[in-house]
């Protein structure tokens, strides 16, 4: 269970998180929506400590993450960031076997080889697995940052802009991989998003970010109105039902 | 048989390493032959004793500390062309040195050791928070910060030595030298050992560092606490080598590139395969400088300085094609 209360973080003088509140449902995509410099990824880095909050309370399992040993809580929540350009020449399989970190202090056993080994053929990647990442096309690299993050094996996975860089159809492949991740392996995918359209089509819940405060959250049905999107971007959109999916206009 | 295979390159160094060794011993100005040595003549088991085996080992060992030095220097400042000669920690080793010789006469090489090993990690922890604050966008921007840094700071050294007349002495630890190692004052060279194992113990959290800051929290790595342990590890090595060597340049440079250019970048692997390239380079040196004016010698400095630079320059334009 991941629950944030009233989350407040300012950089000098600016209020960039503005009392946040959010639960995370379990086994679900939820989708962090809203322009440039909402908050969202700020958020994101607070959840995973990577800065420290001013003011309130981030729950997992009922105890506050400050409370986590480190080690502990990268068992537990990891966290892709956007710009993840490694200057280091590793082999997809040597990056991959850095998520058994957490579990394996380095000392690989079987199982963490095991582990290795699904999360390659997960995300498909066998065939490169001793290729130097930085040989790799955009979309495959993505996909090796993500089978590391499956094979730290977490229960929550936060992907920050994760689309980046990828064409429609990998765009679109990454995101059935994540829903595969999601139901099949019971994990609970948070993810910051730009378009909104794919957020509409793959998540299950969406939450709108603006000036550092939630101004809606909810269901994908309930997020994808006209009304609550144009608050959020001000500016105007139109929403159509295509194959039972809400996708929104926007010029 | 599979296993020879599998390290066949490894195995090939350390068996080069050997024959090399056994070269680096019998060449001097006295010659000594096997059978010298078990009839048990006295001088030739002397010369062997004090003045060639120590040098030998200060050969290897300075080879070993120096490229690994520069391979965790690359790792922690997560850039290729940072070494402890690129990232002021020699400098900073040598203006330590130099203090210690004017401030406290009669200084103990231990004492020496230990001041150079503070001003180094003085040095070393300025450019990595100078690099840290700056956030430069351009890679060969960092190891020229560390350049000018460490000229300032060797500027300082070289007035130190004008004003109290240390030039002549300064002289002989700013270029390196194995002509005057002798048993008895090399062996604080051994400080890199304990060093290089806590290195390999914990390669993975090293590695973990230099994929920066958010994966390391990732992972549940303490960024900070690593990322100081290793430049302190660095600064330990580089200073052990300033102090009963000398300046060498290039080698923490070179060796790491050449083996991250076909091995990749897994710091545990390449530990002991820039340990073996370490020692062999520098002691393929050695063996050049000893042998080219024979029965004289040029210093070491010179001759990593001729081979170094031009396998740099190789390193860069070979760079530029893959780029």
């Amino acid at each position: 269970m991941l629950q944030v209360q009233e989350l407040s973080k300012s950089f000098g003088q600016k209020l960039v998180v503005d009392g946040v509140s959010l639960e995370i449902h379990k086994n679900k995509i939820t989708s962090f929506i809203g322009p440039n410099g909402a908050g969202k990824s700020t958020v994101f880095n607070l959840i995973s400590r990577l800065i420290m909050r001013d003011e309130g309370h981030i729950g997992l399992d009922e105890v506050d993450i400050s409370n986590w040993k480190s080690n502990e809580l990268s068992k537990r929540i990891a966290i892709l960031k956007q710009n993840n350009s490694l200057q280091l020449k590793l082999t997809v399989r040597e990056l991959v076997a850095f998520g058994r970190f957490p579990h394996s202090q380095g000392r690989l056993n079987e199982e963490d080889e095991t582990k290795i080994d699904e999360a390659l053929s997960y995300m498909e990647l066998e065939e490169f697995s001793d290729k130097f990442i930085d040989e790799l096309s955009g979309g495959q690299r993505q996909r090796a940052y993500i089978a590391m993050v499956i094979a730290q094996d977490t229960d929550y996975i936060l992907l920050d802009e994760p689309l980046n860089n990828l064409d429609i159809k990998h765009a679109m492949n990454f995101m059935k991989m994540i829903q595969k991740l999601c139901y099949e392996l019971n994990k609970t995918v948070i993810i910051v998003m730009h378009d909104i359209n794919f957020a509409s089509c793959y998540s299950d819940y969406i939450v709108a970010f603006k000036e550092g405060q939630i101004i809606a959250s909810g269901s994908t049905e309930d997020i994808m109105k006209e009304h609550i999107l144009e608050e959020i971007y001000e500016i105007p959109f139109a929403i159509h039902e295509l194959n039972g999916k809400k996708i929104c206009v926007y010029y | 048989m599979r296993l020879l295979l599998k390290y066949k390159w490894r195995v090939l160094g350390i068996v080069l390493i050997l024959a090399l060794s056994l070269v680096s011993l019998s060449i001097g100005v006295k010659s000594i032959s096997l059978s010298d040595l078990f009839s048990q003549d006295d001088l030739s088991i002397k010369v062997m004793l004090v003045g060639r085996i120590p040098r030998l080992v200060a050969v290897l060992l300075s080879g070993i500390a120096l490229s690994v030095g520069g391979l965790l220097m690359q790792q922690l400042a997560r850039n290729k062309y940072v070494s402890p000669q690129t990232g002021a920690t020699i400098d900073g080793a040598q203006l330590g040195v130099i203090i210690a010789m004017v401030f406290i006469p009669s200084i103990s090489l231990k004492e020496k050791a230990l001041m150079a090993f503070l001003f180094a990690t003085i040095s070393t922890l300025i450019f990595m928070y100078i690099v840290q604050k700056i956030k430069f966008k351009d890679i060969i921007f960092v190891p020229l910060v560390g350049m000018m840094f460490g000229g300032v700071i060797s500027s300082t050294t070289q007035f130190i030595a004008y004003k109290y007349d240390l030039v002549q002495n300064a002289s002989d630890w700013l270029q390196g030298d194995f002509s005057l190692i002798l048993k008895g004052n090399y062996e604080t060279l051994f400080l890199c050992l304990p060093c290089i194992i806590i290195a390999y113990i914990y390669a993975h959290h090293f590695n973990i560092v230099g994929m920066g800051e958010s994966f390391a929290k990732n992972l549940g790595v303490n960024y900070n606490v690593v990322l100081y342990t290793g430049l302190i590890i660095v600064s330990l090595l580089t200073a052990s080598v300033v102090v009963t060597v000398g300046t060498i340049p290039f080698v923490g440079l070179i060796v790491p590139n050449i083996i991250s250019i076909y091995k990749g970048d897994q710091l545990r692997t390449n530990l002991i395969d820039t340990s073996i390239v370490g020692a062999l380079f520098l002691l393929v040196c050695d063996l050049f400088g000893r042998l080219v004016i024979f029965p004289y010698e040029i210093p070491i400095g010179l001759t990593v300085g001729i081979i170094g630079s031009a396998m740099f320059i190789a390193l860069i334009l070979r760079g530029k094609k893959h780029a």
